[in-house]
């Protein structure tokens, strides 16, 4: 019986987990975009969606089959975020953020618009990469899907790790985040590695919505939801802080998913608005969020 | 330029804004008479937001939730609750006239946010921004799920009530027989009007000086002895009460209210119709109401899909096509006319005043 309780526990926590990386992924891109150029993308899950229907294009439409569909999308996802941000941000990143935010908001609509124009509003399905299969380990029954989101998850996480960390262009990318100005004086270029930026940020959005397509159904409003669980996940870990948005993504996802299932009065209906108290609740106790630093203004 | 010329333009505008308002049903439909109407409501709407954020500098991307407030008290006073089993405490028994709602939402909606601009202090530019963002996006399935309170999915309906003036049969004002449709706008302008006027005498003086403080810099402010607890909560409570009035009548007008009414899209074109009007203005924001109202209908429309280019309108692919004009223009707008519509007025009246004094001296 105590066996039983804990092994549908365990298998809670693991699709927690699962849907916590994909959290984690796009909230990772909103850090990375909010540490470079002081801005919340309203776009980034809808640009996800575009990527996502392009790697379903390729491979319901040109017969491809997941992974070279996947790395292509990855690809154009790069370019994608690249263009937009030489295109449409750079012209009004000076000034008021709020231009910045109307901006970004306005691409929210014109690709959503695209999106449907495009595709059509039905929702399609996007065969999983990893099967329907289910693994037994020890008693708790988890799905390989659930393993291989995880799995991906952590691979990016740690390929963009090292690239920011040992490389000369993460350490370019860093230096314009932290101080543009100085950056420019020792010959970083920093407008390309802000767009490099919202390349890399693109391309975490296009694998979180390539991973999440297959279990919750491929349609144009899918990222949206999804993107308001990024945004209390980066604001659970700290919107400047990388490894806060790892963190509080899975955290977020294994949270919601065992309130869900555990707490009947929040069931399924209320899982969005306790994301949005766990925005408010962190806001007001801890503004910088678990691992962010405390904002020092200078007078 | 000029203060007194400034004041002297600006009452001669808002006397021929009141005169073409007033003027404006001889001349259209009533169809037409109830988009304006709308029109109206954004106005009120977008006036409170403005003091918020225009002027105090606070970035609200949830105002419609205080919109959702005010909608619901006006539907519950005019319907009750006690028709989806509320009883006690929260039970209203409805029956109220319409027009005396109002300022009941009003007040309402300015308690919550009171109540909300406390919190709210701790927070400031894109994070203020994410939590109002969070409050109206959660409200919705809030509503929903306090079913007795609220109607739940299903919401109140308002269509066929006694209470609702004009709804049946036309009402009688000073001598002219007004249907729903132009007694609906004659409401909705004449307190835009009204409210228009008690925003600039709020903002003309101490208070809009103290707001303006605190925007510009609060560290600032702070040593002025600008009160920031105290201006920034007021802030929140005016511009609620503005809201609120605003979503009471967008009941009134709808004659319907359930979640789905006011969306969080509402709270985003709220915010592009008060940065497209131009923040810290408040003449613009008339060009902001008339933009949040007619752009979808305009991007829709007949005229403008069918002139643009086959590759990029597809006639046979019509949904979606005009979502991606209204992304497109918006993106544009803030190109091209970063301060909004009300920078373009101010720098129209600046050429003006130059002018004028070229030519004099």
């Amino acid at each position: 019986m105590v066996a039983a309780a804990f092994a549908d526990f365990m298998q809670q926590v693991v699709s927690g987990l699962a849907s916590g990386g994909v959290y984690a992924a796009l909230a990772l891109a909103l850090v990375i975009i909010h540490r470079s150029t002081g801005v919340i993308n309203f776009s980034q899950g809808e640009m996800a969606t575009l990527c996502t229907y392009i790697a379903w294009t390729l491979t319901v439409n040109h017969g491809w089959s997941y992974w070279p569909a996947f790395v292509a999308t990855v690809g154009f996802s790069f370019l994608f975020g690249v263009v937009t941000h030489r295109v449409v941000i750079r012209p009004v990143e000076r000034g008021n953020v709020l231009r910045v935010v109307i901006v970004t908001i306005g691409l929210l609509i014109a690709i959503n618009g695209f999106v449907v124009w495009q595709w059509s509003g039905e929702p399609q399905a996007l065969a999983s990469p990893f099967g329907t299969d289910t693994l037994d380990i020890g008693g708790v029954i988890v799905s390989v899907g659930d393993i291989g989101t995880i799995a991906v998850t952590i691979g990016i996480v740690i390929l963009l790790w090292l690239l920011f960390q040992f490389t000369k262009v993460g350490l370019a990318l860093r230096a314009a985040a932290v101080n543009p100005n100085e950056a420019r004086l020792v010959g970083v270029r920093v407008t390309w590695m802000l767009a490099l930026g919202w390349g890399l940020a693109a391309v975490l959005g296009a694998v979180a919505g390539m991973l999440t397509a297959p279990s919750v159904g491929l349609d144009p409003q899918m990222m949206q939801p999804i993107l308001i669980y990024a945004f209390a996940a980066a604001i659970l870990g700290g919107i400047d802080s990388p490894l806060g948005a790892v963190v509080g993504g899975l955290t977020l996802g294994v949270m919601l998913n065992l309130i869900g299932v555990y707490v009947d009065f929040v069931g399924a209906e209320l899982k969005l608005p306790v994301a949005l108290l766990v925005i408010l609740v962190v806001l007001l106790v801890k503004p910088s969020g678990l691992f962010g630093r405390p904002e020092v203004k200078r007078v | 330029m000029n203060p007194n010329l400034t004041r002297v333009t600006g009452f001669v505008g808002f006397a021929l804004l009141v005169v073409l308002v007033f003027l404006l049903p001889e001349w259209i439909s009533t169809f037409r008479a109830q988009q304006f109407a709308y029109v109206g409501i954004y106005l009120i709407a977008l006036l409170g937001l403005n003091i918020l954020t225009g002027y105090t500098g606070q970035i609200s991307l949830g105002h419609g939730a205080f919109m959702a407030i005010g909608g619901y008290t006006t539907a519950l006073l005019m319907a009750g609750n006690e028709q989806f089993g509320q009883e006690g405490l929260l039970g209203i028994g409805g029956g109220m006239k319409d027009v005396w709602t109002i300022p009941i939402a009003g007040l309402v909606a300015g308690l919550f946010g009171l109540a909300f601009g406390l919190p709210a202090l701790r927070l400031s530019g894109l994070y203020l921004a994410l939590a109002t963002f969070a409050i109206a996006v959660a409200l919705p399935s809030v509503v929903k799920r306090f079913e007795e309170f609220s109607g739940g999915g299903s919401g109140v309906n308002l269509f066929g009530l006694p209470e609702l003036t004009a709804g049946i049969i036309p009402v009688d004002i000073a001598g002219r027989e007004l249907v729903f449709n132009d007694w609906l706008y004659y409401l909705c302008w004449s307190i835009a009007l009204v409210l228009f006027g008690i925003a600039w005498l709020i903002l003309r003086g101490r208070t809009g000086r103290a707001f303006r403080a605190v925007r510009d810099s609060e560290t600032a402010a702070v040593s002025s002895g600008v009160s920031l607890a105290h201006y920034k909560t007021l802030a929140f409570g005016i511009s609620a009460a503005y809201a609120g009035v605003a979503g009471s009548l967008f009941a009134i007008a709808t004659t319907f209210v359930n979640p789905d009414t006011f969306p969080i899209a509402l709270s985003i074109f709220l915010l592009v119709g008060v940065v497209v009007g131009g923040l810290g203005g408040l003449s613009g924001l008339v060009v902001g109401a008339i933009f949040i109202q007619f752009l979808p209908l305009w991007a829709q429309g007949e005229g403008v899909a069918s002139r643009l280019p086959g590759f990029i309108v597809d006639r046979t692919k019509e949904p979606g096509a005009p979502a991606i004009i209204y992304g497109i223009v918006l993106i544009l707008l803030m190109f091209f006319l970063p301060n909004g519509v009300g920078g373009l007025f101010r720098r129209a009246g600046q050429t003006l005043t130059r002018w004028r004094y070229s030519r004099s001296g």
